[in-house]
């Protein structure tokens, strides 16, 4: 990763939480950020207000899309030299198995960062990480301080 | 989009519950989800504007997740509003294509159409809007599958083994 400027002072767990929580959405979701060994973790505490489906019970699909978006904007923050919000342009998710009623963790990797778009790859698990319950493929524009994108 | 005068199969069991299509989702209920419209194979729901739907804090701009629920819910209604027999369904995959931001303060309508249902699958197109149809926020493609709990009784997903 290399040293934040623009959004993020520091690159510590407590910088990227706060700033995580200025993002409505992922506060109102819930979204945790857990940073260790300059690896980036985002966490999902379960909620009932999370379900989707409440015969199974799962998780919205909508919700298990939204955390693996916002985990994939946050690992765009932290790699790139951002001074406004990566905005996406396409996601592909893929659900893999129901989303139980438990905590959802989820992890992004850049795939490719070019001058203006970035192809980001994340994958959400819950109590087995070699076990993903959905990916997600995204284009995001970048809007860094050399490119005219935004 | 055709078949506006053509009634959902399930219309009886979609109207005597038409209000738990959405409220009995809780999800659906924490963003105030409204079902506007439905017909055969086609829904319409409106995702009303809330501070807390905000994606970016600078702009008022929707999360895209939002966008996305709101997208992946409706193509859900539509499939339920296409369907003989009652059934239960799960979202295979889903595609958005993000046009532009939302126009903060506004209301944002969904419309999707379940163009295509096969025995296990049914593929779905849906658009996001706010004032314009032709205007589109995001558009959606998305596979669900149906019947997709089997035999299984509720809970079933729950049993140490399935883990």
């Amino acid at each position: 990763m290399s040293a934040p400027t623009g959004l993020l002072s520091k690159l510590d767990q407590s910088s990227l939480q706060s700033f995580a929580d200025q993002i409505p959405y992922a506060k109102f979701i819930g979204v945790e950020v857990q940073m260790a060994g300059g690896e980036l973790t985002c966490k999902l505490p379960f909620k009932d207000m999370l379900i989707g489906n409440p015969s199974l019970p799962a998780l919205h699909g909508g919700v298990v899309s939204a955390f693996l978006e916002t985990v994939a904007i946050l690992q765009l923050i932290c790699d790139i030299e951002a001074d406004h919000l990566p905005k996406p342009i396409n996601i592909s998710i893929d659900y893999l198995r129901s989303a139980k009623p438990v905590n959802t963790y989820a992890r992004a990797v850049i795939t490719k960062q070019g001058r203006r778009v970035a192809n980001v790859h994340a994958e959400a698990w819950q109590a087995d990480k070699t076990r993903p319950i959905a990916t997600l493929q995204g284009h995001f524009l970048l809007a860094r301080r050399d490119a005219a994108g935004g | 989009m055709t078949d506006e005068t053509r009634m959902p199969p399930l219309l009886d069991l979609l109207g005597a519950h038409r209000d738990l299509l959405l409220d009995a989702i809780p999800h659906a209920k924490a963003l105030g989800l409204e079902l506007v419209d439905i017909f055969y194979a086609n829904a319409v729901v409106k995702l009303p504007y809330n501070e807390q739907i905000i994606g970016n804090p600078e702009t008022g701009v929707v999360h895209g997740g939002a966008v996305t629920t709101l997208l992946d819910n409706v193509s859900g209604v539509a499939v339920f509003c296409a369907i003989e027999e009652l059934t239960s369904i799960a979202t295979l995959d889903l595609r958005i294509d993000y046009m532009r931001a939302a126009t903060p303060g506004k209301d944002i309508t969904g419309h999707a159409h379940c163009y295509k249902l096969t025995r296990n699958v049914a593929f779905v197109r849906g658009v996001a809007y706010d004032d314009d149809i032709e205007d589109p926020i995001a558009t959606s493609a998305g596979a669900f599958m149906m019947g997709s709990d089997g035999t299984r009784k509720p809970g079933a997903n729950l049993s140490e083994a399935k883990l």
